[in-house]
């Protein structure tokens, strides 16, 4: 550290700094480390376990030795690890435990209710940013007040309105009940908010008008907004729980003749319990697993996304 | 018609003016003025807003007070359009307004056993989490080799579902197959626990789990849930502390820890009053983290076990809220008026933290 070398009056004083700071760094990455290792320890345990059998998975906890979590072979020579685990819970295909279908219910929820969010949240971005209108400031604040509400009051009579509706089972209740998010629009406004207001005016000398001023000039501008948008409220579904659990249930639409509307987490809670099935360890966590992969490539892929979004809202899922 | 001169000699605003006014002029025969646009951009998050926000907070609220809300009735869902329909009708029962569901859930035992869980899992688990990540943050601000690494490990437990991994946190608390807790405690020399099940283990000699080993395990999995968004907004708050304020302070010839205490610390505040808002609100609502670990259990009611033989060793007021509501849609009453009083609970601790913050916080 050659610009401390002048605060020193002699080596034995520089020695003594050097190895405070030799010892406060072990510590601070002996620290991180042990955090680090508590907070990846399931994802090891869950990436290992979905591979291995249950009679490996067994003697694990039997013997406690970890070699039979790793990827080797057993006393046989055959190989520890397979993808028995994945086919088992993927080919699981009754009237109870249907994976395929929870995955394409998933699939379709996240879709719609992404692009209803997106849709509405951007419309009325637009509007609080950059239009005029009487009640502006009274709607903003009714908004901003709805944020502080905590979100089971509306759950309670949110369920009551889509019996009625007769929406139990049915995608509108996945998707449309949730058509609008708060959050998005606040956070769409201000990204409009600092785009130049000389870019309107010069649109409007133009001749465009404010609807195709939004689609060719904020839009694209605040593309990076939006794409986060997408992403955590596609996160946002496939992580759902709480909601689909209370109008969902076994029966609704079908897919080779089993029918479900449940939603992937819905069937891996459910699927494991009460009467559920009967089946060892391994196979729990592949169904964990299999639920938890496209997770990982999504934070993989758009990691800087995720991170600045979150950052902003706080929201989980 | 303005003269281009005019226009150009003016300053910034008045050219915005001149602009509009033409503007306005041009448009005004051919395209929908501003406040047309703006309720017609705005229609589409209004009638969801309305429909699904707005009227729902309203008529949780009085359906907390319509004494026998019962929504299937013809007077539809609304509980003000059942009362209202009570005293047309004269029909006692359905006017009756009160605080008839509040006594309800208030003399509920189960309820009153929520609100004890809660609150203990909100005291340790606030303090604890927030003075975790707290540390991480400053310690990883503090270092450059690997740090980009260490902040992704951090962060992934925030993208992850919450059932899949309190299986797998089910799982390693396992006291039977694939308990890597107890594996470690065996092999320090310690016994194996019955950290999650119910039902005793004749074979392993184990008692059914107590609440405080049920408890360690609800905490760690908050804990290991609850770290990745704390450590992200301290690490955005920690990136604009100035540098010139810890270089004074070297000079000066303070500690490492003064230097946390009275600079970091202070200039965090803010970051530390949102968290520690959001954690109390956050952890108050607790209910999926906890239903999360006891996914491995097999018992009869799954969406609502929390543990224990009658499931309800650790059940949290949301969990609670939900169960009634599930069981029977004619409870709603009851479970607004749940709803209700944790909001009240919400409101009055987050009213406390604003009060003692105000001196203590540096915007």
């Amino acid at each position: 550290m050659a610009e401390h070398a002048m605060y020193f009056t002699d080596d034995k004083a520089r020695r003594i700094y050097l190895t405070k700071k030799i010892i406060s760094r072990v510590f601070v990455y002996l620290f991180l480390s042990i955090f680090a290792l508590f907070l990846i320890a399931p994802f090891i345990m869950m990436i290992a376990g979905s591979f291995i059998s249950a009679d490996s998975f067994h003697k694990f906890t039997l013997n406690g030795d970890f070699s039979y979590l790793g990827f080797g072979t057993n006393e046989l020579g055959e190989a520890n690890w397979s993808f028995a685990n994945y086919k088992q819970i993927l080919s699981m295909n009754n009237a109870n435990y249907n994976f395929p279908v929870y995955f394409l219910n998933t699939f379709i929820v996240a879709i719609i209710s992404t692009t209803v969010t997106v849709v509405t949240s951007v419309l009325a971005g637009f509007a609080f940013a950059r239009l005029e209108f009487k009640g502006k400031e009274a709607l903003f604040a009714i908004l901003l007040a709805t944020m502080m509400i905590p979100g089971e009051m509306m759950v309670i009579t949110n369920v009551i309105t889509v019996d009625l509706l007769g929406w139990y089972n049915t995608f509108a209740a996945l998707t449309l009940v949730h058509g609008v998010s708060v959050f998005y629009v606040f956070y769409l406004r201000q990204t409009f908010q600092q785009i130049p207001n000389e870019l309107y005016l010069a649109a409007k000398v133009d001749g465009v008008s404010d609807l195709g001023y939004l689609w060719k000039v904020m839009v694209p501008i605040a593309m990076p907004t939006i794409t986060t948008i997408i992403i955590l409220s596609m996160m946002g579904a496939w992580n759902s729980y709480v909601w689909p659990n209370l109008v969902t249930d076994n029966t609704g639409w079908a897919l080779n003749g089993n029918h479900s509307m449940k939603l992937v987490s819905n069937g891996l809670r459910d699927a494991f319990n009460a009467n559920g099935l009967e089946t060892g360890e391994a196979i729990k966590i592949a169904g964990s697993m299999v639920i938890s992969t496209p997770l990982f490539i999504v934070f993989i892929l758009f990691r800087k996304y995720i991170m600045r979004g979150v950052s902003r809202s706080g929201i989980k899922g | 018609m303005v003269p281009n001169e005019m226009i150009l000699k003016g300053n910034e605003v008045n050219t915005e003016k001149a602009l509009k006014s033409k503007l306005i002029s041009k448009r005004r025969h051919h395209t929908l003025p501003q406040w047309g646009t703006a309720w017609l951009v705005l229609f589409p998050a209004l009638i969801f807003l309305t429909m699904f926000m707005l009227y729902p907070i309203l008529n949780t609220f009085l359906s907390a007070f319509v004494q026998s809300y019962h929504y299937s009735d013809s007077a539809g869902s609304f509980a003000i359009s059942q009362f209202i329909a009570g005293v047309l009708d004269g029909n006692e029962t359905d006017m009756a307004f009160g605080l008839s569901n509040f006594k309800r859930a208030m003399g509920n035992g189960t309820f009153l056993r929520s609100i004890g869980n809660t609150a203990i899992l909100v005291i340790i688990e606030v303090p604890l989490t927030i003075t975790v990540s707290l540390l991480i943050a400053t310690f990883l601000n503090s270092i450059k080799v690997l740090k980009g690494f260490y902040q992704s490990v951090f962060f992934l437990p925030y993208v992850t579902n919450t059932i899949a991994l309190g299986l797998v946190f089910g799982i390693v608390f396992s006291n039977t197959e694939g308990g890597l807790a107890n594996v470690l405690i065996t092999k320090l020399g310690g016994k194996p626990i019955n950290w999650l099940s119910w039902m005793a283990d004749e074979h392993l000699g184990q008692a059914p789990a107590t609440r405080f080993h049920q408890g360690i395990v609800i905490v760690l999995y908050a804990l290991w849930n609850g770290l990745a968004f704390k450590i992200l907004v301290f690490m955005a708050g920690l990136a604009t502390i100035d540098s010139q304020y810890y270089n004074a302070a070297k000079i000066d010839g303070a500690s490492n820890f003064t230097i946390w205490r009275r600079i970091t610390l202070p200039l965090l505040s803010p970051q530390i009053l949102y968290i520690t808002i959001t954690s109390f609100i956050g952890a108050f609502k607790m209910y999926t983290g906890v239903m999360a670990v006891y996914s491995n259990m097999n018992v009869t009611k799954p969406a609502y076990y929390f543990g224990g033989a009658d499931g309800n060793d650790w059940v949290p007021v949301v969990g609670w809220i939900y169960s009634t509501l599930d069981g029977n849609r004619n409870n709603t009453g009851e479970a607004s008026a749940a709803s209700l009083i944790l909001l009240g609970i919400i409101m009055v601790i987050t009213a406390v933290q604003f009060a003692v913050s105000k001196k203590r916080v540096h915007y």
